[in-house]
């Protein structure tokens, strides 16, 4: 370098001059700085070569976390419609709070759990529960002041974990119509999320607990979709990211049911006030048209989260509420069994048309003496009479001569000893006991005294309301039965074929005809012009027999069943009907009988005949407040034509409710 | 005269580096700021960019022995600056940096550099002996001391801490014995953490957190995360200007004055940050060739101790980006939003050019 050359010269001058102009010491530690200039800028760009190019993957990632906040988006569950497209169930659109993982504070959830009436360490469980999803959702079916809480408070300063999503809260019918049939929806357990067969489930998700609810979750409840919006650094939200990006939610499925919402007013207005359950189906392919458990409950109080006092009162109930007695209720079918017998006498050969036995009021078999529910007695009884009179001497002689094992036989052709196999979930299995039954569950011989009982439908055999129905239905359209279903359009099943003899069938059929028409204990079902074929029954639970001697016992009364068919040449409809403690079966007869009327006056309806005439007003079905039914413009007109149906098929404006109070 | 102060002598390779450097500051200013608050930022930049290299060339017209022989004043006048600043100075988060003068600004600690450049080289060029001695060097100690502590005080540890190369510069330059440098060395190591006890909490959190910035995310350690992710985000090719969005959702701290490099990376990517700090590199290599040619040793003093605070901003600005030093708030030369620093910088590239200028003398 030139200059440095030309200072080199001056080096002659005085030793304060060189110092102050010698630069050439200098010039050494100017390359040493020139060096570790060198050296810190590798030093930086090794840096950034390790962040951009060698893994910028890891940051991009961070970067995306950064920015994208995904939501949920829940997909609105199905509706459940009735067979003519009536809605049951509907949603209401509601919010939902949620709590983002990554930001939530554990200092805040007192405070939370305290404004939204939160148990704190319910909280706390949910989320310290494992699981890979960044949100959870804490409460649905927010309050206004709920709402109002989180818009104000959830801000970056105070709770920014918060969220509000857009949910939708399952709208049932009220006062527990048709509850035991749709049952209801809650929020995934503790345990079921332990169980495999919710494995691809996640804890916050609504899943059908009971019912067609619990049994079409699949199809009921859609896929989830993903909001994702970039935010900035404090949580607001900026834009949404590509549309390409979001997941759009897949609604669920609507369910339609075979249900009638017609004949399900008619029944649950039948069994207002009363204990027990009412069954109707088609015969001819399964489908279930009603089905009633009473007593019943609110459904909408378990949807999200039920209120501890809301639980044990339901829970608590000595009545049972969420028990669908229509598929859980097993019980002595009493009387209504004697067509299963006298089906079996007849396909046995044991007994014909004109086999006749006498009945002074009783008969001993075996050293007991085995009494007839009339007292004074039937006379002399053949198949017509004993069916129309249910005659228990008659049966006791039947019985006794076909033998336990050949009416076991055809018992269980008829569906007894099983389960319908509706598509229902907990249904209970029928018992039907016989000889083998008996040595495999008690290690005991058969004691031939006891088919007397089992004759007339005591003793061991047991039936639920819909078991009872199908067993009837199915032998009264001449020995076929199709597996009960709830959904409309399903494949008919053809589960067991009797290959009966069709003039046997038409003698018992004749025979529950008779016990409507022609003076028999089922005179309460009868309708003009249509024929009504059925079978009374009075029956003991097992565990009355236990408690006579009690004074709880005397009070217990006999249930009351019904089971009937119309029209009897070409059966349609069959319906069973169980009034626990309603003493005699006639007393369940016109229970039936409203709901066969309202099915064969909408049929008449529909064909544009004039309805059958009324043989016993029914009354309006004003009772239950449908919350997804608008009311009729007038309903006037059509409750005069006819109540029941006029208030299910109804206009669609306007959410006034269907005026009138409930019992 | 005019020979030597004729317009081409001024260093022009200099000069088109650091414009290079200021055209990407600007840009990455606009970049950053758009939409936010701070808008309006890189049109100021421009101003304070264009004001500075006035400053600079009328400096650079000035002797700089002329400004040495002064310098004892304007240190005494810098200090009472100093203490102006911390009696009525203007208070922004915390810290009292400072001082009004009609509409404007200025953070006096930033000029307070080119006073001890200056007086580093006054002193050094007095050194009447080869090496420096103990004696000077308690005296060069007394002297950076009392603003450091002053500028601490306000409190600003980063820019205290750029004083520091200015006095290591000048000191390793003039020579330094090799025992001396070994017990300021122990000393150093001694002192560390009785110093550590008197940093401010946040400058502890700060410093733990560079140990480990996972020890904290959300809070000391945020910055350093949210910068390298920022860094990382721009992969080799960048992600663009204004689409970066570290930088534009606001997860990258003041992303147009101390992190403007890590927007910068984001939205430039490695091969814009090759190329930004291949410029400073030139840039301080440029500063280095003219203390090379310098024609006494003032002007060596001079130009070193500038070139060494350009590199220990750099050092410690980038550094920081990419989680290789602590956060420090010192802003980065020429590309940092901000009016004092670019004026200090543009004040020192001037008096680098007024050694240029003046480098074919003889005394």
């Amino acid at each position: 370098m030139p200059p440095i050359e030309s200072h080199q010269q001056e080096r002659e001058h005085s030793s304060e001059q060189y110092l102050r102009d010698d630069t050439k010491t200098a010039s050494t530690k100017i390359a040493i700085f020139q060096y570790l200039a060198v050296a810190v800028f590798i030093f930086l760009i090794s840096g950034f070569w390790k962040l951009q190019v060698q893994n910028p993957d890891i940051y991009s990632e961070a970067a995306a976390r950064n920015r994208v906040k995904s939501t949920p988006i829940l997909a609105p569950r199905g509706k459940i419609l009735d067979r003519d497209g009536r809605v049951i169930v509907d949603n209401k659109a509601s919010y939902s709070l949620i709590l983002n993982r990554d930001q939530v504070k554990w200092e805040h959830l007192p405070a939370i759990a305290d404004a939204l009436h939160l148990d704190y360490n319910d909280l706390t469980a949910k989320l310290r529960r494992k699981g890979d999803q960044p949100q959870i959702i804490i409460k649905d079916e927010l309050s206004r002041d709920d709402i109002a809480f989180i818009e104000s408070h959830r801000d970056s300063a105070t709770f920014p974990e918060m969220d509000l999503i857009n949910s939708s809260r399952r709208l049932y019918p009220q006062d527990g119509f048709a509850a035991h049939l749709i049952g209801y929806v809650g929020e995934i357990s503790e345990s079921e999320l332990d169980e495999p067969a919710y494995a691809d489930y996640r804890q916050g998700d609504i899943i059908g607990k009971e019912g067609v609810e619990r049994q079409y979750n699949d199809q009921l409840k859609g896929v989830d979709g993903q909001r994702r919006v970039l935010v900035d650094s404090l949580g607001h939200e900026r834009a949404l990211v590509d549309p390409d990006d979001q997941l759009a939610a897949k609604p669920g499925q609507d369910l339609q049911l075979a249900l009638d919402l017609d004949l399900q007013s008619v029944a649950e207005l039948a069994m207002e006030g009363k204990r027990g359950a009412v069954v109707a189906m088609d015969p001819r392919n399964g489908e279930l048209l009603a089905m009633v458990s009473r007593p019943t409950f609110d459904p909408n109080k378990f949807t999200g989260r039920i209120s501890r006092a809301d639980w044990q009162e339901i829970s608590g109930d000595p009545f049972k509420p969420l028990l669908n007695r229509a598929i859980q209720a097993e019980l002595a079918p009493g009387s209504t069994f004697k067509p299963i017998v006298a089906i079996a006498g007849l396909e046995t050969g044991t007994i014909d048309e004109n086999t006749h036995f006498h009945c002074p009021g009783g008969a001993t078999f075996y050293g007991h003496y085995f009494a007839c529910h009339l007292k004074t007695g039937h006379g002399d009884v053949n198949l017509h009479l004993g069916l129309e009179k249910s005659c228990d001497v008659y049966f006791y002689n039947v019985g006794n001569k076909t033998g336990i094992d050949n009416i076991a036989k055809y018992a269980e052709i008829a569906g007894y000893g099983g389960k319908t196999g509706i598509d229902l979930p907990n249904e209970r299995e029928s018992t039907m006991p016989s000889t083998h039954w008996k040595m495999r569950n008690y290690r005991q011989k058969w004691f031939a005294g006891e088919t007397i009982s089992v004759a007339i439908g005591q003793g061991a055999v047991t039936v639920s309301p819909l078991e009872l129905a199908s067993a009837i239905g199915g032998l009264a359209i001449g020995g076929n039965w199709y597996r009960p279903h709830t959904l409309k359009g399903a494949k008919p099943e053809l589960v067991r074929e009797g290959h009966f003899n069709p003039d046997n069938v038409a003698k018992v059929v004749s025979g529950m005809s008779a016990v409507v028409n022609e003076g028999g204990t089922g005179y309460g079902a009868r309708i003009p012009g249509i024929m009504v074929g059925g079978k009374t029954g009075s029956a003991q639970l097992a565990s009355n027999t236990l408690l006579k001697g009690t004074a709880a016992g005397r009070e217990m009364k006999d249930n009351a069943w019904f089971v009937g068919f119309a029209p009897v040449e070409a059966p349609e409809i069959v319906v069973a009907a169980l009034f626990e403690n309603g003493v005699h079966g006639p007393f369940a007869a016109p229970i039936v009988r409203d709901v066969l009327k309202a099915y064969f006056d909408k049929k008449a309806r529909r064909d544009g005949a004039p309805p059958a005439a009324a043989s016993a007003p029914v009354q309006p079905a004003m009772f239950f407040r449908l919350p997804s039914f608008p009311a009729p413009v007038q309903p006037e007109e059509h409750l005069a034509a006819y109540p029941a149906f006029a208030i299910m098929s109804l206009g669609t404006s306007s959410d006034s409710r269907i005026p009138g109070g409930h019992l | 005269m005019a020979a030597f102060r004729s317009f081409r002598d001024l260093d022009w390779a200099m000069f088109i580096i650091s414009m290079a450097l200021c055209a990407l500051g600007v840009l990455q200013i606009y970049s950053a700021t758009n939409g936010t608050r701070w808008q309006g930022a890189w049109w100021r930049q421009i101003v304070y960019i264009a004001s500075g290299l006035l400053m600079a060339y009328v400096i650079a017209q000035f002797d700089y022995h002329s400004i040495m022989s002064r310098i004892y004043l304007i240190y005494a006048a810098s200090i009472v600056l100093l203490i102006t600043t911390a009696l009525i100075g203007n208070t922004v988060f915390n810290s009292t940096r400072w001082i009004k003068v009609g509409g404007l600004t200025f953070q006096t600690s930033e000029f307070v550099k080119i006073v001890l450049v200056l007086l580093m080289a006054r002193y050094m060029t007095d050194l009447k002996t080869p090496t420096v001695e103990w004696p000077d060097l308690l005296r060069l100690a007394g002297l950076a001391g009392l603003p450091f502590l002053l500028v601490i005080k306000q409190p600003d540890l980063g820019t205290a801490l750029t004083y520091l190369p200015i006095v290591i510069a000048g000191v390793l330059v003039a020579g330094l014995r090799w025992k001396y440098l070994l017990s300021i060395g122990l000393f150093a190591l001694v002192c560390l953490p009785i110093g550590y006890h008197f940093l401010k909490p946040y400058q502890k959190d700060r410093l733990a957190s560079f140990m480990d910035p996972a020890r904290d995310p959300k809070g000391a350690g945020f910055q350093v995360i949210q910068s390298k992710i920022a860094v990382g985000n721009g992969g080799v090719w960048g992600r663009g200007v204004t689409k970066g969005s570290q930088t534009h959702l606001g997860f990258l701290p003041v992303s147009h004055t101390d992190f403007i490099f890590s927007s910068f990376a984001e939205e430039h990517g490695f091969l814009g940050v090759v190329v930004a700090l291949v410029l400073y590199f030139l840039l301080i290599m440029q500063v280095v060739q003219n203390a090379q040619s310098a024609p006494d040793r003032a002007g060596v003093f001079i130009c070193m101790g500038v070139g060494a605070l350009l590199l220990f901003h750099v050092l410690v600005n980038v550094g920081m980006v990419v989680g290789r030093m602590p956060v420090t708030g010192i802003p980065l030369p020429l590309m940092s939003s901000g009016g004092s620093n670019t004026w200090s910088v543009f004040l020192m590239l001037g008096l680098v050019n007024s050694v240029r200028l003046r480098r074919f003398i003889s005394h």
